[in-house]
């Protein structure tokens, strides 16, 4: 998982790297909640363009996160889901909480 | 008729969901199964091994059997443990219940082994484990 924090945008950019699972999401939920809490950004973009697997855990993360972006009032946005992603996530409802952007080069 | 069987045992580590799950791909990739059908196979593999880690034996040390037969059409998954059960079954499978909320679980773990799957079907007595049974039908009837 890449972090990168714009500072003059105040966005932050996380791209996924992998497989995201349980295993994996614990690892990555306290670098996550570590690099929300130090930049306070206004907007959190999710790459998963380079995800080749997610299951519910996956969820679980998102919706975990987008609890306390909304507490700093940050939006949440996601890009470049596979078909198998993006059926897990239409599934759980994410559309409703975070922009789901089609393909982006 | 069965035409192949496999049985394995873990331990309820969470680096063994990765591992449970491309094992039981490898052999389902016999029927030669599309790559959605083994997608939609791994996820809810997944989502049962993740399921004996974190709800039955609560993080701690237990095993897992996971077994495996094929048909001349289809996958037969069972995933056993020898944990805490599930007092409510039909509660459990509700779409967004968790007995977990504060550890990011989404309660979607039943709704896409229910959906991915042909069949689900849930064993459970509470102190002694769970059974979930799982089907999946690869090659459609000619
Ligand atoms: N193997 C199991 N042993 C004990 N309880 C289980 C087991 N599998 C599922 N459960 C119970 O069923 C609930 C729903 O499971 P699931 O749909 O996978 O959602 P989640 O894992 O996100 O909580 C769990 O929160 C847990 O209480
Ligand atoms: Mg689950």
């Amino acid at each position: 998982m890449i972090c990168e924090f714009q500072k003059d945008t105040k966005e932050m950019y996380v791209k996924f790297e992998g497989e995201i699972d349980h295993h994996t999401c614990q690892i990555m939920k306290n670098e996550l909640d570590y690099e929300i809490h130090r930049n306070t950004p206004n907007k959190l973009v999710f790459d998963f363009k380079n995800v080749k697997f997610m299951d519910s855990s996956g969820i679980g993360l998102l919706i975990g996160r987008y609890k306390s972006l909304l507490r700093i009032g940050a939006d949440a946005e996601i890009i470049n889901a596979n078909k198998e992603v993006k059926r897990i996530l239409d599934m759980a409802g994410i559309f409703k909480i975070m922009l789901i952007k089609e393909e982006i080069a | 008729m069965i035409i192949n069987e496999m049985k394995l045992e873990i331990k309820s580590k969470s680096n063994n969901e990765a591992f449970a799950r491309v094992v039981v791909a490898a052999f389902a990739s016999q029927l030669d199964p599309t790559i959605e059908q083994i997608a939609d196979i791994k996820t809810a593999v997944s989502e049962a091994i993740t399921n004996c880690i974190i709800h039955a034996y609560d993080m701690k040390e237990g095993n897992i059997e996971l077994k495996c037969q094929l048909t001349e059409d289809s996958i037969y998954i069972d995933i056993i443990d020898y944990g805490k059960g599930i007092e409510n079954i039909e509660m459990a499978k509700q779409t967004l219940y968790t007995s977990k909320p504060d550890a990011d679980r989404s309660g979607m773990g039943f709704t896409i082994m229910e959906s991915f799957m042909d069949k689900l079907t849930v064993e459970s007595i509470v102190g002694m484990g769970t059974k979930i049974h799982m089907e999946k039908v690869i090659k459609e009837a000619k």
